[in-house]
C-alpha cells in the first residue's frame, strides 16, 4: 500500500530537540482521501502534520512524495506538490486580501519572470471559491476570525497543489464557520479530487467528513481506516479516556460520539431505546435539520 | 425523521467575477511607494547638494557644480572634492547600509526594536574597538577590522543562543540585550583602564563620526554596499513571506532556515562595513526601515525603501551636527542619537496607545 501513495512515512521517529513525539511511526495518506487525523492533546498529530509537510526533519525514517524522499527535493518543489495551511500565520500590517492570496503563488514564480495572467486568474479562482471575493481590497488586519481563515485557505489554494495539509483548520472558528470550511475542503475533495489531511479536534467532524480516519494516542496510531469501520465506544474510550456512546448521525448516517452524562444524579445513559431517543437532545442534529 | 434541503454552499454559489477593484489597489499602492521612493532620492539629493555648499567656507551652487568638474577656485575645488564630497558620500551609503541592515533586522525578528544597536551588534563592535585601541595602540584601520570581527562575532553569539526550532524574534531582542548589557559592561571596565589619550581615541570612535572621512572610506563602504546589498535585496520576497511566520513561509517553498542565517550575515556585514568607516552611529538601522514603512505604507518592512531613508537620515543629521552648533561641530553620533531617542519614543507611545507594547 505504501508504495502506491503520493505521501507516506516510513519508520519514523519525531522529536522535539530531546522530547521524542512518536517513535516507530508508519503511516500512509490514501490517494484521493480526505483523511482526518484525530486524538487526544500532545499525542503527536500535528507533529506528524508537520513531519509530512518537511516542517520537521525526523530524527529517524523517511517521508516519500511522488515516489522520493521529501527531503531530496527543493523548497519550491515542495511546495508545488504538497500545500500546506498551518496552525498560526500572521498577516503582514496593511496587507490587502489581494495581495496575500496572491503569495501563494510564490512557488510558481521564476525570479524574472514574476507575473502572468494566469497567476492572475488562479488567484481569482481562489478567491472565488473560498468566497472572499468581495473582501479583495480590503485590508487583512480588520477581518474577522473566519473570514481571516478563509484568505488563508484561498492562499494555499492559489498554491494549485491537489495534496493539501491543514493543521486544525477549524479552530478559533464558530460552529457556521467551521462547517464551512470542511464543507470547502469536502467540494475540493469530491469536485477536484484533491487528497486532504487535516488535523481536527471535533471528533463529529472528523467521522462526518474524513473518507479514511486515523486515529492517535502517545505518539501511535491506533486505528485508521473508514470512520464507520473504526469508530467505536470502546476505540473512543481507549483513546480519549473517555466514556461515550456512538450511534448514527441523524444527518448523514457517520458516527456520532456522544459524551456520556457523568454528572452526579443523570439517569439518561439508562434510558431503554438507546441511541433514537438520545438525538433530539443533540444541538448539531437539530441545528441541521432546521 | 426530516430531509434537510441541500444546504448551497455560502461561498461558491456566484461565479468568479473578476477582482478589477484589488488590481487597481494593486497598481495604486506600486505608484505610492514609487512616488515615496522618489520623493526621498530628491530629497537627499537635495540635502547632499547643500552639505556641499555650506560650511564655514560657503561656496555657491554655481561654484559647487564648477568644483565638482574640477574648473573654478583652487580652494573651491579642494574643499568640494576634497572634503565635504568623499563626507556626503559617506554619509549617504553609510546611511544606506545602516537602513537595509536595520531592515533585514526587523524584518528577521518581526519587530521594529530589531536592529543591531539592541541586537547587540553594535556592543560587540564598540567593546572589540576599544580593545583593539587598548591592547595594540590601534591605528584607524586596525579598530575598523577589530570592530567589524567584534560585530560580526557577538551577532553570531546572539543568533545562536536564539536558536530554538528556528528563530523567535522576541528571543533574539531578548538575548541581543542581555548580551548588549554583558559587552558594555566589559567596555567600560576597559574604559577605566586606558590612559587619557587611549580613552579620548575610543571614545571619539565610539560615539560615531563622519568627520575627516575621505575617498579611502568611500571606496571601502561603496564596495560593502555595492556588493552586499543587492545580495539582500535579492532576498526581499523570502525576508517578505518570513514575515508571515516561519511555517507559512517554510509551506510557500521558502527555505527559512538558510535564508535567516544568510540574511542575518548580509546585515551583520553591512552593518560592519558601516561601523568600520564611522565608528558606531546609533538608530538610523533602527528607525529607517518603520519611517520608509510608515511613509510607503508598505506590506511588511522595506529593505529598499529603509536604504533610501537611512541615507537621508544620515546625511541630514550629519548637516545638522556640522551647522547646528557651527563654529562648533557635532559628531553625526550624537545628532542621531537625539532623533533616534525622540522617534523611538514616539514609537513606544504610539505601541502603548494601540496596546501593541
Amino acid at each position: 500500500m505504501p508504495e502506491t501513495s503520493r505521501l507516506w512515512g516510513e519508520n519514523l521517529t519525531l522529536a522535539y530537540d530531546q522530547s521524542v513525539i512518536s517513535r516507530d511511526l508508519e503511516v500512509a495518506i490514501p490517494d484521493n482521501s480526505f483523511t482526518v487525523i484525530v486524538g487526544p492533546n500532545a499525542c503527536g498529530k500535528s507533529t506528524l502534520l508537520r513531519a509530512l509537510s518537511r516542517m520537521l526533519k525526523p530524527s529517524e525514517g523517511a517521508v516519500h512524495l511522488d515516489g522520493r524522499l521529501i527531503s531530496s527535493y527543493p523548497s519550491k518543489e515542495v511546495a508545488r506538490r504538497l500545500g500546506l495551511l498551518p496552525q498560526s500565520s500572521i498577516a503582514p500590517d496593511g496587507i490587502t486580501v489581494a495581495d496575500l492570496v496572491a503569495r501563494g503563488r510564490y512557488p510558481h514564480q521564476k525570479f524574472l519572470k514574476q507575473w502572468s495572467r494566469a497567476d492572475e486568474r488562479i488567484i481569482n479562482e481562489a478567491m472565488a471559491a473560498t468566497g472572499v471575493v468581495d473582501l479583495a481590497a480590503r485590508m487583512v488586519d480588520e477581518l474577522s476570525g473566519g473570514q481571516r481563515q478563509r484568505v488563508w485557505l484561498a492562499m494555499v489554494l492559489a498554491q494549485q497543489t491537489p495534496l493539501l495539509l491543514l493543521d486544525e483548520p477549524t479552530t478559533y472558528l464558530d460552529i457556521a464557520h467551521q462547517m464551512d470550511v470542511l464543507d470547502l475542503c469536502a467540494q475540493l475533495h469530491g469536485e477536484r479530487e484533491y487528497t486532504l489531511v487535516a488535523v481536527l479536534h471535533d471528533l463529529n467532524h472528523a467521522c462526518r467528513y474524513a473518507t479514511h480516519l486515523i486515529a492517535m494516542k502517545d505518539g501511535r496510531v491506533v486505528a485508521e481506516g473508514e470512520p464507520h469501520r473504526i469508530i467505536t465506544e470502546e476505540l473512543v474510550e481507549q483513546v480519549f479516556g473517555l466514556p461515550v456512546r456512538v450511534i448514527p448521525d441523524p444527518e448523514t448516517g457517520a458516527p456520532l460520539v456522544v459524551p456520556a452524562d457523568r454528572r452526579p444524579g443523570s439517569a439518561r445513559r439508562g434510558a431503554p431505546n438507546g441511541s433514537a431517543a438520545a438525538a433530539p437532545g443533540i444541538g448539531l442534529g437539530a441545528r441541521q435539520t432546521a | 425523521m426530516t430531509t434537510a434541503p441541500p444546504r448551497p454552499h455560502p461561498w461558491t454559489g456566484s461565479a468568479p467575477p473578476p477582482a478589477r477593484g484589488a488590481r487597481l489597489a494593486f497598481s495604486a499602492r506600486r505608484l505610492r511607494i514609487a512616488a515615496v521612493y522618489g520623493t526621498l532620492l530628491a530629497a537627499t539629493t537635495a540635502v547632499f547638494a547643500v552639505s556641499l555648499m555650506v560650511g564655514d567656507y560657503a561656496i555657491a551652487l554655481p561654484d559647487v557644480l564648477l568644483a565638482l568638474t574640477g574648473e573654478g577656485k583652487r580652494l573651491d575645488v579642494f574643499f568640494v572634492q576634497g572634503v565635504r564630497l568623499p563626507r556626503a558620500w559617506t554619509a549617504v551609503l553609510v546611511g544606506v547600509a545602516l537602513g537595509i541592515a536595520g531592515g533585514v533586522f526587523q524584518s528577521l525578528s518581526r519587530n521594529p526594536l530589531g536592529s543591531p544597536d539592541i541586537i547587540g551588534f553594535t556592543g560587540g563592535a564598540s567593546t572589540a574597538a576599544v580593545a583593539t585601541i587598548l591592547v595594540f595602540g590601534g591605528t584607524m584601520t586596525q579598530v575598523s577590522i577589530g570592530a567589524v570581527i567584534g560585530g560580526i562575532a557577538t551577532a553570531g553569539l546572539v543568533y545562536l543562543l536564539a536558536l530554538k526550532k528556528g528563530v523567535q524574534g522576541y528571543r533574539l531582542i531578548l538575548v541581543g540585550i542581555g548580551i548588549n548589557a554583558l559587552l558594555l559592561a566589559v567596555r567600560d571596565y576597559l574604559m577605566t583602564r586606558a590612559d587619557l589619550t587611549e580613552a579620548v581615541a575610543a571614545q571619539v570612535w565610539m560615539i560615531g563620526s563622519l568627520h575627516g572621512r575621505g575617498w579611502g572610506e568611500v571606496i571601502a563602504v561603496a564596495i560593502g554596499v555595492g556588493v552586499l546589498g543587492p545580495a539582500v535585496l535579492a532576498l526581499g520576497q523570502r525576508l517578505r513571506l518570513m514575515e508571515m511566520g516561519d511555517d507559512t513561509a517554510h509551506a510557500l517553498g521558502v527555505p527559512v532556515q538558510t535564508t535567516q542565517v544568510t540574511a542575518l550575515i548580509l546585515a551583520s556585514a553591512l552593518t560592519g562595513a558601516a561601523i568600520a568607516v564611522s565608528g558606531p552611529i546609533g538608530f538610523i538601522a533602527l528607525a529607517a526601515p518603520q519611517l520608509a514603512r510608515r511613509l510607503a505604507r508598505t506590506t511588511g518592512t522595506p529593505i529598499f525603501g529603509a536604504g533610501l531613508m537611512g541615507a537621508l537620515l544620515l546625511v541630514t543629521a550629519d548637516l545638522v551636527g556640522q551647522r547646528a552648533l557651527a563654529p562648533a561641530q557635532l559628531p553625526v553620533g550624537a545628532v542621531t542619537a537625539v532623533i533616534g531617542g525622540s522617534y523611538l519614543i514616539w514609537l513606544l507611545y504610539r505601541e502603548w496607545r494601540t496596546g501593541r507594547a
